[in-house]
């Protein structure tokens, strides 16, 4: 990989996030008595897309927020400004990833139908409820948030969780919403995740215009999946794993990088590796992740974006598959698929990498690999409690295979294994060793407390639910 | 406001806004949470399989409340802390870590580091009154949704959004 790359400045990032962090602070205070500052931020996230299809909606929606006027409509086309912004930097990062570290460039193949052409969205109603919430947040500010407008989220997500055709949205907000619970009132609070809350507040708005959670219609594809390794998301009450990996077509087609996940929502007090065992009944893939196994896929569903719909009907365990040799013999060749226009964004970013040659070092504190003079941070908070992996064992390695990221200015990359050298033998750690079960100590009773922590929720949940 | 204007933190997307619930055994307390100014949850009753009750302390004041999920006031919280208050402080220490808890409920223990005990005997010390009820069917109702989540799927359909939710190792 070449590190030199990942430090060179990227063209026409800043001035695109200056847009973006103008917009953010003007969110701050609220949209609802705006001041001039704020009806500059607005106006300047206007002209940001002023170049683009986009323009005259934004520049409407722009001139009624300054004058604290904007309906939900104008509120949506705001939204989308600043996403499309922050999907230009996700493509120019993405462009500057893909000469890094020398790979095909992305297929363009079917990029599947835009929104608008997918089947009408469930629940249209919710979807308007939701957004109703997001503006009035939006009015108020961050600042303005207390308890009663934050619990204006509670029936809504209650009402769009139980439906599949709305898992997204209802974990999204249930996520964005709890945090702002934790978070009120804003009047006090210290400090405001500017950027994050923002983020959060727009995919959710964008994701409340139905069509928007993307097209699911997908191709079946037959041949071997060699798992690279597990990345885990968590919130207080959701949880997904999302195993990356090589997929090699039967008919020998060029080899393709793919993910499988799979997501539970999840009681705040199940965690570690409760995490897994609720996950782990829905995919026989993480048992096989554990055993270091590859599968066989037989007409596996995947999305233009390289997203299987995992069906355990279509997949069998195959041979023993190592991680770090399917990275050195098959990454580099791997083609990746594009992002679908609505979900790019630069947290999206996380592509598979092999380094090795590197030296661990701590520098200010944080964990760096030094790449023949070229520092790239590495985020080991990212590692899942509840597996073998761990700082300490990414601090002692020679190899890793990770995810590149970027994030809040600077590229990171996220371990998901590394092999290090012990006694003269190389000894591998993963992220998501325990993901299908373990017989590690430690991974014994982490399990054994998972279980019986949810064995009493369970237990609870029989005597009090359905009275 | 401008560039350069924001610290590292705000200008983070996956900046770590709450620390996750650190594991501890549910039996006694299956619930509890942090939220509208109280430290607040749900404890089993010790003699009665099919009975819970909602207790509460509220930040700063340290009024507190107890009653059955039926609504019943608890015998033991008349003058001060029952057991199941008790109980809610020491399991609130396990979930969220004793320096969380007491910034929220904005206590000062005496000689720095504070654990459940020193909690409760500087909140004991302040001679806290017994507070309303009424927040109980909330809090009750908060911990069944909670439930239920047990009872909803996993799918295997991508959630795109999860990106913003990395995991953390580090602790409140």
């Amino acid at each position: 990989m070449r590190g030199d790359l990942l430090s060179d400045p990227v063209e026409g990032l800043d001035e695109a996030l200056a847009a973006v962090d103008a917009f953010d602070e003007a969110l701050v205070a609220g949209l609802l008595r705006p001041g001039p500052a704020q009806a500059a931020a607005v106006a300047g996230l206007a002209d940001a897309v002023a170049g683009t299809p986009l323009a005259s909606r934004v520049a409407e929606a722009a001139g009624r927020a300054s004058a604290g006027a904007a309906g939900e409509d104008h509120y949506v086309a705001l939204a989308a400004a600043r996403c499309a912004l922050l999907g230009s930097v996700h493509d120019a990062l993405t462009l500057r990833i893909d000469e890094a570290v020398g790979r095909p460039a992305a297929e363009d193949g079917a990029a599947g139908a835009g929104p608008g052409a997918a089947a009408a969205d469930p629940g249209t109603n919710l979807l308007a409820a939701a957004r109703s919430w997001l503006c009035d947040l939006a009015r108020g500010g961050w600042r303005g948030i207390d308890h009663e407008l934050v619990a204006g989220a509670v029936p809504v997500v209650s009402a769009m969780l139980p439906d599949p055709g709305l898992r997204r949205r209802a974990t999204l907000l249930d996520g964005f919403a709890a945090e702002l619970a934790a978070s009120c009132p804003g009047a006090t609070l210290e400090r405001v995740p500017v950027r994050r809350w923002a983020d959060l507040w727009s995919r959710a708005l964008l994701l409340t215009v139905p069509g928007s959670a993307g097209d699911r219609s997908a191709a079946a594809v037959t041949g071997r999946l060699l798992p690279l390794g597990v990345d885990v998301q968590e919130h207080a009450t959701a949880v997904q794993a999302q195993i990356h990996a090589v997929f090699e077509p039967a008919d020998g087609g060029a080899p393709r990088l793919v993910r499988a996940g799979v997501s539970a929502p999840k009681p705040d007090t199940v965690v570690g590796a409760g995490l897994w065992q609720l996950l782990r009944p829905r995919m026989s893939l993480l048992g096989a992740v554990s055993e270091g196994r590859s599968m066989e896929l037989d007409a596996m569903p995947v999305t233009a974006e390289g997203d299987l719909l995992w069906d355990d009907e279509r997949a069998r365990p195959g041979e023993p598959a190592d991680a770090f040799a399917t990275a050195r013999v098959m990454l580099s060749t791997a083609t990746a698929a594009r992002v679908a226009p609505l979900d790019r964004h630069p947290v999206r970013i996380a592509v598979p990498v092999l380094l090795e040659g590197y030296t661990a070092r701590s520098e200010e504190g944080r964990l760096v690999f030094d790449l023949a003079g070229q520092l790239l941070a590495v985020d080991t908070d990212r590692v899942p409690a509840a597996g073998p992996l761990t700082p300490e064992a990414v601090a002692a390695s020679h190899a890793c295979v990770g995810l590149l990221r970027w994030d809040a200015g600077e590229f990171l990359l996220q371990p998901l294994a590394v092999e290090a050298t012990v006694r003269k033998k190389a000894v591998a750690a993963h992220a998501g060793a325990w993901a299908g079960g373990t017989t590690d100590k430690a991974g014994v009773r982490a399990e054994k407390a998972a279980t019986d922590a949810v064995a009493v929720l369970r237990e609870r949940a029989g005597r009090l639910l359905r009275k | 406001m401008g560039v350069g204007a924001l610290s590292v933190w705000e200008k983070s997307s996956t900046a770590r806004v709450m620390p996750p619930a650190r594991p501890r055994k549910l039996a006694k307390v299956p619930f509890v949470e942090l939220a509208d100014g109280r430290l607040q949850g749900v404890v089993s009753s010790g003699s009665d399989i099919g009975r819970v009750y909602v207790s509460s302390v509220a930040a700063r004041t340290y009024a507190f409340a107890c009653s059955t999920n039926n609504n019943r006031p608890c015998g033991g919280a008349r003058g001060m802390f029952c057991k199941h208050i008790q109980a809610l402080v020491g399991e609130a220490v396990l979930q969220y870590g004793a320096e969380r808890v007491a910034r929220y409920l904005a206590v000062e223990t005496p000689d720095g580091e504070p654990d459940a005990r020193s909690l409760t005997a500087v909140m004991t010390a302040a001679r806290p009154v017994l507070g309303d009820s009424s927040a109980a069917a909330q809090v009750f109702s908060r911990f069944l949704r909670q439930l239920a989540y047990l009872e909803l799927d996993a799918v295997t359909a991508p959630l795109p959004e999860m990106q913003w939710f990395p995991p953390t190792r580090a602790v409140a």
